[in-house]
């Protein structure tokens, strides 16, 4: 049985023009010990399905779902209190801007002790002696002298640092990473990841890495869900994905990459992703598609899992003159 | 921290310079001659106004004058009160505990119900009560606190007979001044029924000078926890599994008071300006009375330092509040 | 936009109004949506109306004394007359016409020391804020002065030594009102001083003068503007406390701070002489700070996200 089952899941924000559509009919499932990768650009709703997921949208949003499991409890079905006694301790998250993270009036050592307390009952001295052990863990030097540090006197790496070994202190089943090295130097990012992947062996745990850089992807993920205005629309183990992706914009995003490019210039998606005032009918990706053909402005259909679960009608069957293709039209 | 210190120390230099200008300078453009002023209507001999004016010191340089003043400032010698004959200093510190008695529990009253008040519109923002607490918190802002504890006195002196209409405490008792906080002295003192007696006095007084600012602390604290609400690490808190009594009242609040503090601090200059009408309307034996009454009887010695006293405190208080600002601000304490 | 290919281009004036249009509908559209900030707007204008058209309102002269008609209370009340809606005062004058011909003063003090400390500090704060350096140190250091003492105090002792009276009430009050105009308008000239768009117009040769009244200050506008709205409340609430304190308008004027100061020794007597001149001053800075808070969301947009 997978460690996640999400099935069906959407959420819609009020706003003054409506409801908003921002996750729609998602599938996310995830077994223990794996890395699974969401992948997509801005608004496209991966953080908000893992935010719902942890009961931390605003209550703007109206969360659906037909079952959010989690180690065979639904979150979905429990109350407000229930599912606090699992956040924070078998599932876990850490955030993109690491220092407005952190709260700017309390120690590190404060901060971390705090979940220890709340779920592991720890007195003070153990909390203590645990939160070295956890600074230590997520690598971060005097791990004693850390502890009475504000985060506004450690570096942005540092501080995403904590939040890791604060995810850590539960000892989680499942962390979920929301665009974890977005803000950080591009040689702390490396270093953040490698530590990601490390802690996720040695601890066994499951971890959700939502990101939009397929670099990140290919370096560190066994299977990836692609998704686009909130819909999945291909899941592939990370090889398969890379070598053979069956959604045009999965092999778009692929394109996009520096490492791929074939002509002089870097292809782009043309275009953004639809907002709450352009969605279109049918596919959600045809005015940016450059397969889109007639039949693809009236509806949609999901693919078997052999073309990657995607979400198209004409989905690119096998590797090679296609990808290129496709990058080059793009 | 010390540099911080020193450098909010330094910056008031200027400032309490220029308030003893003022000062200084108030007596000096009054229309009208200053020793004619104080000799009043009986009038003067030619050679008593030489002697005096020689005396005062008002035939020298302006800027002699100045030092001179200030010379006096700092051995303490704030002059001599033209109605009572008393030294302008002693007046001020007889006077002055009435005074910070009502002002404190003024400002317990509006933090006690202000900063809860702000915290509940700002969880249930929108809300009907919401719009309750900001809709009493507004006309608390728009409150003319003159008028307002005339209504209290009609309601709850005149109709309902519950408390006194003016004063600290009933004649009935008396008992040495140990402290010059009624309360506290009516309760040292033993005496069966005194502390009762001075609460019942201080209590409209107290919630006509509270209203003001607990109607500005109201607000403040709406619009700092609403800011607060939507940081970064409101939602780290949330995920990591605290009760929402933890995450808004600990981790959101302790960010939001540092914007709350400041007001509170700032508010003190409006408790004094307050305290100048409260003490009128309940006859309240302390600054503000004492200078409303000087200003009204022209006892020009006491008006002149009761000013600089008064600026004097608002600075210090001020400077206190920056300082506090320091210790719950983490940001500035590391500077 | 779709008349353009029949039309010549629309000038440069044309285009200024539109721009202006649209700003004002925007503006409406925020301050619409806060239902307090239209009811005070209301309020506002139905309480200029009755202040211009006062006498054709008033059913008495203000000061007219009914001699047989002293401490008349409300018409409802028992005891009361229809002639003297709310009463009347010790002296026999009708409250009601009192408190119409007080709505002039109360209008009247609000707009001048509004205009008198918008003027004076909004040029100061200019001043500090272009050109910096010692100009601007010793007039901050100045405004740290005046606001030192508590704005009350320092007007009352002002009033005393300029003598008793509205007029010079009203510059007591502008004078310890106007450093927040300074620092307001010194801010945001910091702020905008160093934006694209002033350095351009300085490039291209604007005098100072011109960068400061016509590029810097129209930028500057919304806090000020919600500033002087606040500062209005403020201006009539402290009138009021220095008519009440016997240091502002002088009886028989009826203003209604005044006003309270004369019926206060008859408070456990006659309810209505106090309860009636207290409340109009309570509605009127209502109203004015309802919409002073609208104003802010509609024009402040920091605050416009919360």
């Amino acid at each position: 049985m997978a460690l996640l089952n999400i099935q069906n899941l959407s959420v819609d924000f009020k706003t003054a023009g409506g409801l908003f559509r921002a996750v729609d009919s998602v599938d996310i499932a995830c077994e223990r010990g794996e890395i699974l990768s969401i992948v997509g650009e801005s608004g496209s709703g991966k953080s908000v399905s893992m935010l719902a997921l942890m009961g931390l949208l605003p209550w703007t949003a109206q969360i659906t779902a037909d079952k959010m499991e989690f180690d065979g409890k639904d979150l979905g079905r429990m109350s407000r209190r229930e599912r606090r006694k699992i956040i924070g301790k078998d599932i876990s998250m850490i955030f993109q801007e690491p220092i407005s993270s952190l709260n700017p009036c309390f120690t590190v050592g404060f901060q971390i002790g705090e979940v220890l307390k709340l779920h592991l009952g720890m007195d003070r001295a153990t909390r203590r002696k645990r939160s070295i052990e956890l600074l230590d863990l997520v690598g971060i030097p005097a791990p004693e002298t850390r502890l009475s540090a504000f985060p506004h006197q450690l570096s942005g790496g540092m501080n995403q640092r904590v939040m890791i070994a604060m995810a850590l202190a539960g000892d989680p089943k499942l962390l979920i990473a929301d665009e974890p090295t977005t803000a950080l130097d591009v040689t702390i990012q490396a270093q953040i990841l490698e530590l990601l992947v490390s802690l996720q062996r040695e601890k066994q745990m499951a971890l959700i890495l939502i990101t939009h850089d397929m670099g990140v992807v290919a370096e560190t993920a066994e299977r990836v869900q692609v998704q686009y205005a909130g819909q999945r629309v291909e899941e592939q183990p990370v090889l398969d994905l890379f070598e053979a992706p069956h959604h045009p914009y999965t092999s778009a995003l692929l394109a996009a990459l520096p490492e791929r490019a074939v002509g002089r210039k870097l292809p782009s998606i043309p275009g953004v992703v639809p907002g709450q005032f352009d969605r279109p009918t049918g596919c959600l990706f045809a005015p940016r598609c450059s397969f889109v053909k007639p039949d693809c402005h009236k509806g949609v259909k999901r693919q078997p899992a052999e073309l990657g679960h995607a979400l198209c009608n004409h989905p690119i069957a096998s590797s090679g003159s296609k990808t290129s293709a496709a990058g080059g039209a793009a | 921290m010390l540099y911080f210190l020193f450098k909010r120390i330094t910056l008031l230099i200027p400032t309490f310079i220029g308030i003893t200008i003022v000062a200084f300078s108030f007596v000096r453009i009054l229309p009208g001659d200053p020793v004619l002023l104080m000799a009043g209507e009986r009038g003067i001999s030619d050679e008593r106004y030489a002697r005096l004016l020689a005396e005062f010191g008002y035939d020298r340089p302006i800027w002699e004058q100045y030092l001179e003043y200030l010379n006096d400032l700092v051995h303490g010698d704030f002059g001599i009160s033209l109605v009572t004959k008393q030294p302008v200093l002693d007046e001020f510190f007889s006077l002055f505990p009435a005074t910070v008695e009502l002002s404190i529990c003024a400002l317990i009253l509006a933090t006690v119900i202000g900063i809860p008040a702000g915290i509940v519109a700002a969880t249930k923002r929108g809300s009907f009560l919401d719009q309750t607490i900001m809709g009493t918190a507004l006309v608390g802002y728009s409150m003319p606190i003159f008028w307002w504890g005339l209504l209290l006195i009609i309601v709850f002196s005149g109709i309902l007979g519950w408390t006194p209409v003016s004063g600290r405490i009933s004649l009935l008792y008396y008992f040495p001044n140990t402290t010059g906080f009624m309360l506290i002295d009516s309760l040292l003192s033993g005496q069966k029924g005194a502390f009762q007696s001075a609460l019942s006095h201080l209590i409209l007084p107290s919630i006509v000078l509270a209203t003001i600012p607990l109607a500005v602390i109201a607000r403040q604290t709406r619009s700092a926890m609403l800011e607060v609400l939507g940081e970064d690490y409101v939602r780290t808190a949330r995920a990591k599994g605290l009760s929402d009594a933890r995450v808004v009242g600990l981790h959101a609040l302790r960010n939001a008071m540092i914007p709350v503090i400041t007001v509170i601090g700032l508010s003190v200059g409006t408790l004094l300006a307050g305290a100048i009408l409260t003490e009128t309307i309940f006859s309240w034996p302390g600054i503000g009375k004492w200078m409303i009454e000087s200003i009204q009887r022209r006892d020009y010695p006491v008006v002149q330092s009761g000013l600089l006293l008064i600026a004097a405190i608002v600075m210090i208080v001020n400077l206190l509040v920056d300082l506090t600002y320091g210790l719950i601000n983490p940001r500035i304490r590391h500077q | 936009m779709t008349d353009m290919t029949t039309k010549p281009a629309p000038s440069a004036r044309q285009v200024k109004r539109q721009t202006r249009n649209r700003m004002l509908a925007e503006f409406w559209f925020y301050f619409s949506e806060n239902r307090g900030a239209v009811i005070g707007l209301f309020v506002i204008l139905a309480l200029v109306v009755v202040a211009i058209f006062a006498p054709f309102f008033a059913p008495h002269e203000p000061t007219q004394q009914y001699r047989d008609a002293l401490l008349f209370p409300p018409a409802w009340q028992d005891g009361g007359s229809w002639e003297f809606i709310l009463g009347t005062d010790a002296v026999g004058r009708d409250i009601l016409s009192r408190l119409i011909f007080g709505a002039r003063f109360s209008l009247f003090i609000g707009v001048v020391v509004v205009g008198l400390a918008l003027l004076g500090g909004v040029s100061i704060g200019l001043i500090a804020g272009y050109f910096r350096g010692p100009v601007d140190t010793v007039i901050m250091r100045l405004m740290d002065v005046i606001l030192a003492f508590p704005s009350l105090l320092l007007a009352l002792v002002m009033v005393a030594v300029l003598g008793p009276g509205l007029l010079n009430a009203m510059i007591a009050i502008a004078i310890v009102l106007q450093p927040h105009f300074v620092r307001l308008t010194r801010a945001s000239v910091l702020n905008e001083l160093n934006r694209e768009y002033v350095i351009s117009a300085r490039v291209a040769g604007a005098s100072p003068f011109y960068l400061m009244t016509r590029t810097i200050l129209p930028n500057c506008l919304g806090p000020v503007i919600v500033q002087a709205t606040l500062s209005f409340s403020n201006a009539i609430l402290d009138a009021a406390a220095l008519g009440f304190l016997g240091m502002g308008a002088q009886p028989p004027t009826p203003e209604w701070g005044t006003m309270l100061a004369e019926a206060r020794e008859f408070i456990l007597r006659a309810w209505w002489v106090v309860t009636f001149p207290g409340l109009a001053i309570l509605i009127t800075v209502l109203a004015i700070n309802l919409m002073g808070d609208g104003l802010r969301d509609a024009l402040d947009p920091k605050l416009k996200r919360t």
